[in-house]
């Protein structure tokens, strides 16, 4: 008992430092160790180099300089946690988890200290519901958008007929993996297709009795609900099995350059969906590598521009400073406060012209959110791997999901939680 | 020359009998706890509640629980991530099933159905003993960890599989949920903690604990001066398992509020309190405290110094923890083989005698 006390002294001693002076707090919960390190860097830095930028560039936003804070999470719950407990104190505005399990801890608590999360592309689908969640937001898009435009591609792919077709999904048994399945049933009764579902536990290094399954069964295609290294894992077995790799199509966290290259020439056709464009071809980059790189302020080693994960950082980071400026035009205050951002956060709205001004034209769609809809455009494209050039490339333009299934689960799903946790939905 | 039992006379059984027999460390404790009950809830915040003083609670009655088995009566256990995770379960389909039940009472059911189930697993340990017992009890933790993943009746049926503590109150005070204040949920983990502490040491000096010890260090001995092997292995299981469950239980009602089952309850956790009472003295309560804080908060505190204190970035230190933490396990095994409450047992052998050591 002792020995705790002062060890707990200690801490807290060192934990009291910082003291508050007018800046934007944004905590980054990020994770640069453990299984799912390999995805975690590439986000993280995209994430923290565009609040470096802004910093560098533009002196902050709106005049106000940037205070980022990293926190190591290791994708684990529990240090997520402690991660939001130390930095939520420093008047943070916006948690970006990067990880459906720490997001799902962090709703109940983020919305009772009101503090803004935005899980984007990720976390509880059915947050979408703005009336019900009035603290989490999840834009561009949500699984369940995710899966029902997979579906899409494959009726294209197929003319329009799945009947007796089969679709298997290997997923991470977490949470995170699970989240689709509810969405793929129900467009199975739509169309007519099988589903088979395959569970991958954390952190997915052996995949074989999976992969020899599939082999068995022969599904038509087959979806992935993947993450860290049970992505290279996967796109290796189904190389080994020599699955028709144009069949093999993964959701947006399953799409990076490090999923592939360790594959070489087997990953050549694999497809995954998009939420944003692909490479460095954007004007935002030049700044970026004039005012970030050479001037030695990267968070990284600088040779993960232009990668896929590296791009959906910068998204997110995008998204999260247009909010700020939303919040700072609404308010009339330089300096907001979280709930400020949160009203920021739900009046956001960017269109073409305006992405083409932040140096991202045509990067993503345009995105409105409103109050009753916290999932954005829910929109995506199909993006395949290239194995000769080493690249992505979008195959598809951006398209909807079957708003009529989704939209349906995520009013039962929304009105579940409502019931569960005593919410009453606000008015919109 | 002030810390001796000298002096200190001892003029009935029951005095004699008492859990600490010197004056000084009946006082500090009494100090310590009466700390703990009427200072630190005026002083506690959210920081300290959730990444402090509640999981250290709860590591240590689950460090207890385990010490009652490995340490006491030497059966080793690779289950315990499991059967936190029987308990947090448990907890889950009481509290949704019976909204009106409160909340100590779930927690005291939920250690009761993982006590059943660690009696059942520790069936096998009548007839295996030592590494193979250990491979037992690990299947134990991969089926469990698998029952809940794979039956969708322990997780309500939820989407994705998670279970969330719902908001429960005892006495108008929210216990669990996000708005619990630090002081309650603390105050709840800390009765627990406290009885269940004071019952273990009783437990481990009673005819129990004795029996436990014997079939530890020599169970066929034991046999023979008439120590019943199924009695002592089951009930240490038994009570083990309880202690265990009630650390799951609270674990996912209280701390954590929302887990999932891989993550949460996985085989890290069975190590982490394995290291915990190896760390701390196994066969020893106090032990089991200071392990359970040793392992927890040296990776708070390290990290808190290092990127809070001299401004280091946060993955270096991560890796840095990992080397940090693991040298330091490795210094207190080679100096001290029986745990950080043996150097405490030799300091109070030392303070008897000082300043006059032979």
């Amino acid at each position: 008992m002792k020995f705790t006390k002062l060890l707990a002294s200690l801490a807290l001693s060192m934990s009291v430092v910082g003291v508050a002076y007018s800046d934007l707090v944004i905590p980054s919960l990020d994770y640069r160790t453990g299984p799912y390190a390999p995805n975690g860097i590439h986000f993280a830095d995209g994430y923290a180099d565009y609040f470096t930028l802004l910093n560098e560039r533009d002196g902050g936003i709106g005049g106000v300089p940037i205070r980022f804070l990293p926190c190591e999470t290791a994708y684990n719950t529990e240090k997520g946690v402690e991660c939001y407990e130390s930095t939520k104190g420093e008047g943070s505005l916006v948690y970006q988890p990067l990880s459906t399990g720490i997001t799902y801890q962090l709703i109940p608590k983020a919305t009772a200290d009101g503090i803004p999360i935005h899980s984007m592309g990720y976390g509880r689908t059915s947050a979408a519901n703005g009336r019900v969640f009035s603290h989490v937001f999840n834009y561009p898009g949500t699984y369940w958008d995710a899966a029902s435009i997979i579906v899409k591609h494959i009726l294209d792919q197929e003319g329009g007929d799945l009947n007796g077709k089969t679709i298997a999904l290997v997923y991470h048994n977490s949470a995170y993996g699970k989240e689709p399945i509810r969405t793929l049933e129900k467009l199975s009764e739509k169309h007519g297709y099988t589903l088979t579902l395959i569970a991958v536990d954390h952190p997915g290094q052996e995949q074989k009795s999976q992969w020899l399954q599939i082999r068995r069964e022969r599904p038509d295609y087959v979806m992935m609900w993947g993450w860290g290294v049970m992505n290279q894992v996967a796109i290796q077995e189904a190389s080994n099995i020599r699955f028709p790799m144009e069949n093999f199509i993964g959701v947006w966290w399953s799409a990076s350059e490090n999923d592939v290259i360790p594959i070489g020439q087997g990953a050549h056709g694999y497809k995954a969906i998009a939420m944003h464009g692909v490479g460095d071809d954007y004007p935002i980059y030049d700044d970026m590598r004039k005012y970030v790189l050479d001037a030695g302020k990267a968070a990284g080693d600088g040779s993960n521009l232009g990668k896929i994960l590296y791009n959906r950082g910068l998204y997110a980071a995008m998204l999260a400073s247009e909010a700020i400026r939303t919040a700072q035009a609404l308010s009339g205050v330089a300096d907001i406060s979280s709930e400020q951002m949160r009203d920021g956060m739900e009046a956001l709205s960017i269109d073409e012209a305006r992405l083409a001004e932040l140096g991202l034209p045509d990067f993503g769609p345009p995105i409105q959110v409103t109050c009753e809809n916290h999932g954005g455009p829910g929109l995506g494209a199909i993006q395949q791997w290239d194995a000769n050039t080493q690249s992505w490339s979008l195959i598809t333009d951006f398209t909807g999901a079957d708003r009529e299934v989704v939209d349906a689960l995520i009013a039962e799903d929304s009105a579940a939680f409502a019931a569960e946790n005593n919410i009453t939905p606000r008015d919109c | 020359m002030f810390y001796r039992e000298s002096g200190d006379f001892k003029t009935s059984y029951l005095q004699d009998q008492q859990i600490f027999p010197i004056l000084q460390d009946r006082v500090f404790v009494a100090v310590v706890i009466a700390f703990a009950f009427l200072v630190v809830p005026f002083l506690i915040n959210d920081y300290w509640e959730k990444s402090v003083l509640l999981p250290v609670l709860i590591w240590s009655l689950a460090a207890i629980g385990l010490n009652i088995l490995t340490g006491y009566c030497g059966q080793v256990s690779l289950g315990t991530g499991g059967f936190m995770a029987v308990g947090a379960y448990a907890s889950y389909k009481f509290t949704t099933a019976f909204p009106e039940l409160n909340l100590f009472i779930v927690v005291l059911l939920s250690g009761g159905v993982t006590a059943m189930v660690g009696i059942l697993f520790g069936l096998p340990s009548l007839r295996i003993k030592g590494f193979y017992l250990a491979v037992a009890t690990l299947a134990s933790q991969f089926f469990l960890v698998w029952l809940f993943n794979k039956v969708p009746w322990f997780y309500n049926y939820s989407a994705s599989g998670q279970i969330n503590a719902p908001e429960r109150l005892i006495a108008g005070i929210a216990i669990t949920g996000p708005n619990a204040p630090p002081w309650a949920t603390y105050l709840f983990c800390l009765i627990f903690v406290v009885v269940f502490a004071l019952v273990a040491k009783n437990l481990t000096r009673g005819r129990f604990g004795r029996s436990w010890m014997a079939i530890r260090d020599m169970d066929i001995a034991a046999e023979i001066i008439g120590v019943a092997p199924l009695k002592a292995k089951l009930s240490a299981f038994c009570i083990s398992s309880f202690y265990i469950g009630i650390a799951g239980a609270l674990f996912f009602l209280v701390y954590l509020g929302a887990v999932e089952p891989t993550e949460a309850f996985g085989i890290d956790k069975s190590f982490l309190v394995l290291f915990m009472i190896i760390i701390g003295g196994l066969g020893s309560i106090l032990g089991s405290f200071i392990g359970a804080a040793f392992m927890f908060l040296m990776p708070v505190l390290i990290k808190n110094i290092l990127v809070n204190g001299v401004g280091w970035s946060p993955d270096i230190v991560a890796h840095l923890i990992l080397m940090i933490v693991g040298g330091l396990i490795m210094f207190f095994l080679i100096v001290e083989p029986h745990g950080l409450a043996q150097l405490w047992r030799v300091a109070k052998e030392k303070l008897r005698l000082w300043p006059f050591p032979h």
